[in-house]
This record gives structure tokens, C-alpha cells and sequence, in this order.
């Protein structure tokens, strides 16, 4: 198994910067998720570990060689692809057990080895089967089958759950989970989809313009956000941001998360009564109400509420504030965290 | 049944109207080919379009006395040579031209693209010379050599080979798989149905062959069944319907070959037309 370092990372295309100037350590046997936007750099970041980019610049390290020169297929790492890049043509079995016959294994090992990865993603039944007679979720399985055939020391996934439909999504996270603790190798998991970085992830690394903003555990990247962007990525609704001024003194901004956003009639008479807002919708989820207002022209803040409560309704002005314990604190012109 | 008389109805019947004028036009002269070729001679020349007459010994004197045999012979080498170099280097180039990253390739692939705008015509002097140079004359590498390699087949072929998903490439990588690997593994199988077109249509393209063969064989021995035909019709002025009887039997193979291919020649005429 093997640990990943990136050293000044950088891959430009003409004049863009995909990645600029990475550096990030990855530890042995790690899930570590790339979380960013379309765009961000998270698949080129990804695509230069697995050496399907070569660097513009910087070190690529797996282990304590550097590959910067090495062969995707001698890195010891396994793709998984957005599209599943199944061969169309092979049967499953063909399929998972193609990357040990290009490796020579002799046919007998690679039929155990196929059968045993068959079974534990549950395909033994479709073995023989062409993976266009295979749904979504079977072909994905089938590619971290073909992944995982080889034991390679790292696994890079490049949004493996993009293209499925949200029960079979949620429980193809749980495989990959399980997939990581079984095989004890290191995860390196491309997503925009801040609910699997949170629920798959011992480490998020959140990525913005080809930068990492954020490396941390999701508790970490939740609790304290190293930025606004962090802050509104990571979490759903995303944390309010109040101007500055608006909520306590100063000239820096306050974060609070929409849970932690407390929401009082405009009579309310605390010495700490927060920023005036209209309520511009009310939200019924069933389980709760998220109450959308908005503090200015610019500025809009969500609260979730009990639905039992005395709910605000649409053009009511209200106040907002955020608890001094729950406020997250940013500099008005970098973004950055201040405290 | 009622006669549709709607205007959906009427566009109908003009349609097949069409449709059967143009297939009597298209079918007519090979009507009249098969039925000279079952009269005995001496009846051709009465109600030629009336089969009241039918005999195979026509076809037996044009296979005895026209050599059809050694004919075909050496068609069938020349064609199943032209059409396995063409696929092989059809493949090759539109490979390169689709997945290898090298300077100038746009440039490269507009010249050789170009080539398809001159015509073989321009070109056979020089080749005949470029072959008599050679020592090549009546042989089965004069007849072939020349169309070993073919910018349709590259054109066709990169166009499929340009479909397949760039995924499939870097998965191929990953797995261990280098361009030769790849393409013999993956890409070839992935593009047969547009392969079977291709090399039917080598295949028949060189079958049917009859300028250059008659320009570069002098020996009886080395003609092949275009330019055999052409031989059978100044053999014997007796039997007009000699020549009818050769082209029915130089057609046989070219007919057989279709019905063999002719799904892969429709799968490989759409293929891509729509996103599978």
C-alpha cells in the first residue's frame, strides 16, 4: 500500500491554470475526497496521480518514488471512470479480468481472481453478460471489479456515482466505503457532490480555481470552514453570510450556518437584535421549514425551522442573528478565515 | 381494401410509383443479361426480352472456352490481397490520425484526403510505368500493389475510431494496454461492423477492376475475370450470347460475397449515424 504526496503540483492548458501550485499529503490507506465545483481542477489534479496528465510542473510522489515520469500502468494505481469505460465488446468477466491477462497472469489465477472480485460486488450472476445488457449501478460495479482485480496500492475515482439515480447512488457509496475498509488500500475520490465527500471521506480536500482552499475531515471542513467559499460549499442549505457590520461590529463578514440562524420578530427587544430582513419564501420539507430572507439587495439568508413552529410568512420583516458560540468569522476582502 | 385518396395516401402511391420505375430501370439490363444467357445462340437475337428458350450450355462454353476458371482464379487472389492491405493499412493511419498526438497531423490528414480528389485515371501511366519498372508486368503484384492502400478506408475508419469514448483509451492505459495493444484488443473489435463494409467494398472495388488489369497483363495467364471477359467476347462471334453468359458467371462470386456481408455492409453504411 502506499502513501501519495504532491509537491507544487501544477498542469496548465495554454493559458489555464487547471492546477496551480498543489501540495498535499495523502496518507497510507486514506479516503481522501477532491470536493470542488465544475472546473475546479479536482479531475486533472486526480488524472495527473493516476498519470493520465503529465504535471506542468511540480513532483508527483506514490509511495517514496516519484512518477512523474512512470506509465499510468506502472504506477501501481487503478482508475474508475465517470463513464465506467467499460470494453463494450468483452463480457464482464472479460472485462475484470482484462488488466491481469495484459499483465500476463496465467488463466487459471485470473478466473479465481475475477470470480473472487465478481463476487464481492455481487456480479457472479452477470459474468457472462455484455455490459451493455448490464444497468447503471452493475456497470459501475463491474469497473471497480476490473479496479479492485489487481489489488493496485492506489484507487483513483473519478466521480464513479455521477451517473446514477440517488437510491442506487447512496447505495453504491456504502459498497465504496465498505470496498475501502476491506481492501485497506488508499482512495483518492473525485466529487462535486458535497454529501458523498462528507459521508465517504476520512479527508476532504476542497479544491477552488485550480487551488486547494481546505484540507481537513469533514467535521473539520464543516465546523470551521477556511473560507467563505468553504463555508457555502460545504453544507446544505450553504452557511449565510452576513455584510460586515450586520451582525456584530466590525469590518470583517459572519458566517452562520442556517441551523445555528436564529429568527425573531422585528418588535423583538434584545440589546443584540441582529440585521433586519424580509422573508421572501417559507419552505416546507416536511421534516423542517427553511425560511428564505432576504437581508439586502445582495444578500440572502436561509433558517431552518421546526415546522411546528410559528412560522414567518412571505413579506414579513424579521430579524436575523447568529449566536456568538455558532459565528464564523472572514475577512471582508481575501474571504479567509480571521479566528 | 379502400384506395387511399388522402394526400398522405397519394404521396404514397407516387412514392412506390417512383420507386418501381427506378428499380425496372436498374434491373432491366440485368433481366436481359440472364435471359440471353439461358437462350441457346442462335435465338438471341429473336425476342431477346422473352425467355422462350433455356439451355445451360451457354454458360458451360463461356466457362470451357473463356478460361472463367483460371479468370477468377486470379481475381479472387488480387481482391482478397487489395482488400487485407487495405484494411491493414486503412487501420494503421486512421489509428494514427485518431489517437496518436504528433506534429503537423491536421496537415498530414488534409493531404492525405486530398489524394481522394484525384482520379485513379490521372495516375495510370505513371503507375504502369513505376510497375513495368519493377519487372511487374503480369503479376500478381502489378495488378495488386498499386491499391494496397486506400484515403477512403483511413477517412472511414477514422471517423468510427474518432467515436470511441477517450475514456476507453486511458482505462486501456491504466489497465496496462499500449497503442499496439489497444488497438488490437479494443479498437479493431470495437470498429468490425465499419470494417466488413470497408473490406466489401475493397473487395468488389478491386473485383471489378478492368482498366488497369487490361493495361498491365499481356499474358493470357494473368488476366483476371474483367479483363477475361473482354477476351471471351472476341473469341467467338457465333455465340453473341457468349459474353451474357461470362459476366452471369464473373457475377456469381460478387453476389455470394453480398449475401454473406450484407448485414455488415448496412451496419457499417450507418454505423454512427445514430448514438447507439
Amino acid at each position: 500500500m502506499a502513501s501519495i504526496r504532491l509537491v507544487g503540483v501544477s498542469k496548465h492548458f495554454g493559458d489555464v491554470k487547471a492546477v496551480d501550485n498543489v501540495s498535499l499529503d495523502i496518507a497510507d490507506r486514506e479516503f481522501m475526497i477532491l470536493l470542488g465545483p465544475s472546473g475546479c481542477g479536482k479531475s486533472t489534479l486526480l488524472r495527473t496521480i493516476a498519470g493520465l496528465e503529465d504535471p506542468t510542473g511540480g513532483e508527483v510522489f506514490i509511495g517514496d518514488r516519484m512518477v512523474n515520469e512512470v506509465l499510468p500502468k506502472d504506477r501501481d494505481v487503478a482508475m474508475v471512470f465517470q463513464s465506467y469505460a467499460l470494453y463494450p465488446h468483452k463480457s464482464v468477466r472479460a472485462n475484470i479480468e482484462f488488466p491481469l491477462k495484459v499483465r500476463g497472469v496465467d488463466k487459471a489465477e485470473r478466473a479465481d481472481a475475477a470470480s473472487q472480485a465478481a463476487e464481492v460486488l455481487g456480479l457472479t450472476p452477470y459474468l457472462d453478460r455484455k455490459p451493455g445488457a448490464l444497468s447503471g449501478g452493475q456497470r459501475q460495479r463491474v469497473a471497480l471489479a476490473r479496479a479492485i482485480v489487481r489489488r493496485p496500492a492506489v484507487f483513483c475515482m473519478d466521480e464513479p456515482l455521477s451517473n446514477l439515480d440517488a437510491k442506487l447512488r447512496a447505495e453504491t457509496r456504502a459498497e465504496i466505503v465498505a470496498l475501502h475498509h476491506r481492501l485497506e488500500a488508499t482512495f483518492v475520490y473525485v466529487t462535486h457532490d458535497q454529501v458523498e465527500a462528507m459521508t465517504m471521506g476520512t479527508r476532504i480536500a476542497v479544491m477552488r480555481d485550480g487551488v486547494i482552499e481546505q484540507v481537513g475531515s469533514p467535521q473539520e471542513v464543516y465546523d470551521r470552514p477556511a473560507s467563505v467559499f468553504v463555508a457555502q460549499f460545504i453544507g446544505t442549505p450553504p452557511m449565510n453570510i452576513f455584510p460586515a457590520g450586520a451582525i456584530e461590529p466590525g469590518d470583517h463578514l459572519v458566517g452562520g450556518r442556517p441551523e445555528d440562524t436564529v429568527i425573531s420578530d422585528d418588535h423583538a427587544t434584545s440589546h443584540d437584535r441582529g440585521v433586519a430582513a424580509t422573508v421572501v419564501l417559507v419552505e416546507h420539507l416536511g421534516h423542517e421549514a427553511q425560511v428564505v430572507c432576504a437581508v439586502d439587495d445582495h444578500t440572502r439568508a436561509i433558517v431552518r425551522m421546526n415546522p411546528s413552529d410559528d412560522l414567518p410568512r412571505n413579506g414579513d420583516t424579521v430579524r436575523l442573528n447568529v449566536p456568538e458560540e455558532a459565528r464564523h468569522r472572514f475577512d471582508a476582502v481575501s474571504g479567509a478565515r480571521i479566528d | 381494401m379502400a384506395l387511399d385518396t388522402t394526400p398522405k395516401g397519394w404521396r404514397s402511391w407516387v412514392r412506390y410509383a417512383l420507386l418501381i420505375v427506378m428499380a425496372i430501370i436498374i434491373l432491366f439490363p440485368i433481366y436481359t443479361t440472364i435471359v440471353a444467357s439461358l437462350k441457346p445462340g442462335n435465338r438471341v437475337l429473336r425476342n431477346p426480352l422473352v425467355p422462350d428458350s433455356f439451355t445451360l450450355d451457354v454458360l458451360g462454353d463461356a466457362w470451357t472456352q473463356g478460361r472463367l476458371g483460371k479468370y477468377l482464379w486470379n481475381s479472387a487472389v488480387v481482391a482478397i490481397i487489395v482488400t487485407m492491405f487495405q484494411l491493414l493499412t486503412s487501420i494503421m493511419s486512421a489509428y494514427a490520425f485518431s489517437f496518436l498526438r504528433f506534429p503537423l497531423k491536421r496537415f498530414f490528414f488534409a493531404i492525405f484526403m486530398a489524394t481522394l480528389l484525384v482520379p485513379f485515371e490521372v495516375t495510370l501511366l505513371i503507375n504502369r510505368r513505376t510497375v513495368d519498372s519493377l519487372g511487374w508486368l503480369n503479376t500478381y503484384q502489378g495488378l495488386a500493389v498499386p491499391f494496397l492502400a486506400t484515403a477512403f478506408g483511413t477517412f472511414l475508419l477514422r471517423q468510427v475510431f474518432m467515436q470511441i469514448p477517450k475514456d476507453l483509451n486511458e482505462a486501456a492505459s491504466m489497465d496496462g494496454l499500449g497503442h499496439w495493444g489497444f488497438m488490437r484488443e479494443v479498437a479493431v473489435p470495437l470498429v468490425r461492423p465499419t470494417l466488413g463494409a470497408l473490406g466489401l467494398f475493397s473487395f468488389l472495388a478491386s473485383w471489378n477492376q478492368y482498366l488497369w488489369p487490361t493495361m498491365i497483363t499481356t499474358e493470357d495467364d494473368m488476366n483476371t475475370i474483367q479483363s477475361g471477359l473482354r477476351l471471351l467476347r472476341s473469341s467467338d462471334l457465333d455465340k453473341p450470347n457468349l459474353i451474357m453468359a461470362g459476366t452471369i458467371i464473373a457475377a456469381i462470386p460478387i453476389l455470394v460475397v453480398l449475401v454473406v456481408f450484407q448485414r455488415q455492409l448496412v451496419r457499417g453504411l450507418t454505423a454512427g449515424a445514430v448514438k447507439g
